[in-house]
């Protein structure tokens, strides 16, 4: 590991913008910046997001890096700055990892089959509040990572898991249903991520309070998808 | 990796048993009989506080019914094999997963039960493999009886290191059931916003309960409480 001073930092500045006080300072030096990813710096995209002290986007509880404040520390802490550390996300550079592997889980079925043409009128489906309210829960997830992260199995049972549940709730997302659980998981299982112990750990890192829930519903689609299977697998080469 | 990931075996039921959702609630399955086990064995062996005449026929009427006593037996030693099984392929996965190791690991939010399922699980196969020898085989008991259980218990709880291993051991046994139980719904699709912390809670109260009632026996036996009668010596 290496070792930086983060001097002239302001309580009021963001993990990133001090970051981006030490690159600075290490680019007028002549030496590398540290690299690290972000876009929205609101939170909400899911780029950001590292390791600090061992916990998944640092101490704040449903905080992104990018809206954790310099205030959350005290002056002179020394912190342990890690990128995300598992198989399926191999470290690029310092603390930006390929995360690559949650797109082809995605692409393998987290999607719905929309009619084209205009849109219907949008209370012609009926969706029942506690469902239309689980599905929102989970589809908050932005796909930063650190689910995996925070894992000791370094499973992403609760990314995929909230892909399969936000769409799964949904009138619009039935079609696809056992198809989307029996390709998501195979996918997953084939970027060597873990297998979920029930733990918890992610859900506590979890910048957006994902529950554990969405993961009992990945498990129950999949088996009962499992047991109905009628070759969905096998025809994935489509 | 291909875009999309077909599982590879063309065979449909070893396929279904590829996926780790399988894997697990098998495990899931499998520990839900062994839980029963526990309660059942229990159950029976704190009858040992009724007297040597009650547990000794309590043991007799067990092993009356060869068929029923095989079948339990088979029953026990297929999931007590696929438990592990199963286990030993998720905990290999799992050493892949992370091949570096993080520098600094903070593991908050999570119990130390649910975190050494994986330790306590192999002390627990040790110590049902010694219990075994001990108490149905004899083969590493001083005083063995095969009709006398009620003596071979007090026999065997009178040396000290081997009470005190038993009562470690069903500690051990006991805090993996308290994760154990609380995880089987979750793992076979079951959540509820209202039920799974009531189950989570119900399965620490179960977890202790029953390790008060397992190790109720050897003190009893080591305080005096169960002591051998005269018909016994």
């Amino acid at each position: 590991m290496q070792r930086y001073e983060a001097k002239d930092v302001s309580p009021d500045m963001s993990f990133l913008e001090m970051l981006d006080v030490v690159n600075e300072k290490l680019i007028a030096e002549g030496t590398a910046p540290i690299t690290f990813e972000h876009d929205c710096r609101e939170g909400i995209c899911g780029s950001c997001g590292f390791m600090i002290n061992g916990v998944a986007h640092g101490p704040k509880s449903g905080t992104t890096v990018c809206q954790l404040h310099m205030r959350s520390f005290k002056d002179g802490d020394e912190l342990y700055l890690e990128p995300w550390r598992a198989k399926a996300f191999p470290v690029l550079k310092d603390l930006m990892v390929d995360r690559n592997a949650f797109d082809r889980i995605i692409a393998a079925g987290g999607f719905i089959t929309a009619r084209t043409g205009s849109a219907q009128d949008a209370n012609s489906i009926p969706v029942p509040k506690a469902y239309a309210d689980r599905a929102m829960d989970a589809a908050a997830c932005i796909g930063c990572g650190a689910c995996v992260a925070s894992c000791p199995n370094a499973s992403a049972a609760l990314f995929t898991g909230a892909k399969i549940s936000h769409l799964g709730l949904l009138p619009q997302g039935q079609a696809e249903r056992d198809r989307r659980a029996l390709r998501m998981i195979a996918q997953f299982s084939s970027e060597l991520f873990g297998s979920c112990t029930n733990i918890g750990e992610c859900e506590a890192a979890c910048p957006k309070h994902i529950s554990l829930s969405v993961i009992a519903q990945m498990n129950g689609d999949y088996l009962k998808a499992s047991v109905r299977d009628r070759g969905a697998v096998k025809e994935s080469s489509d | 990796m291909s875009p999309t990931a077909a599982a590879g075996s063309s065979n449909r039921a070893l396929r279904f048993f590829e996926a780790t959702i399988v894997k697990k609630a098998v495990v899931a399955v499998t520990g839900l009989v062994l839980f029963g086990f526990v309660t059942g064995h229990m159950l029976g062996n704190l009858q040992i506080f009724l007297g040597p005449e009650r547990l000794n026929a309590y043991a007799a009427f067990l092993k009356s019914n060869l068929e029923l006593l095989w079948g339990a037996r088979i029953t026990l030693l297929i999931s007590v094999f696929a438990h592990i099984f199963f286990t030993i392929q998720l905990w290999q996965l799992k050493n892949q997963a992370r091949p570096v190791a993080y520098v600094k690991k903070v593991n908050s939010h999570s119990s130390a039960a649910s975190r050494t399922m994986y330790y306590s699980g192999p002390v627990i196969l040790a110590f049902v493999v010694y219990h075994l020898l001990h108490f149905t085989v004899g083969a590493v008991h001083p005083h063995f009886s095969e009709t006398d259980v009620y003596s071979n218990v007090v026999y065997g709880f009178l040396q000290l290191p081997v009470a005190l291993s038993y009562m470690v051991a069903v500690g051990l046994l006991c805090m993996h059931l308290s994760h154990g139980i609380a995880s089987i719904p979750q793992t076979l699709g079951f959540n509820h916003p209202v039920h799974t912390p009531k189950i989570k809670a119900a399965a620490r109260v179960i977890a202790t309960l029953y390790f008060l009632g397992y190790a109720s026996i050897p003190v009893g036996v080591m305080t005096g409480i169960i002591r051998l009668s005269s018909m016994s010596l």
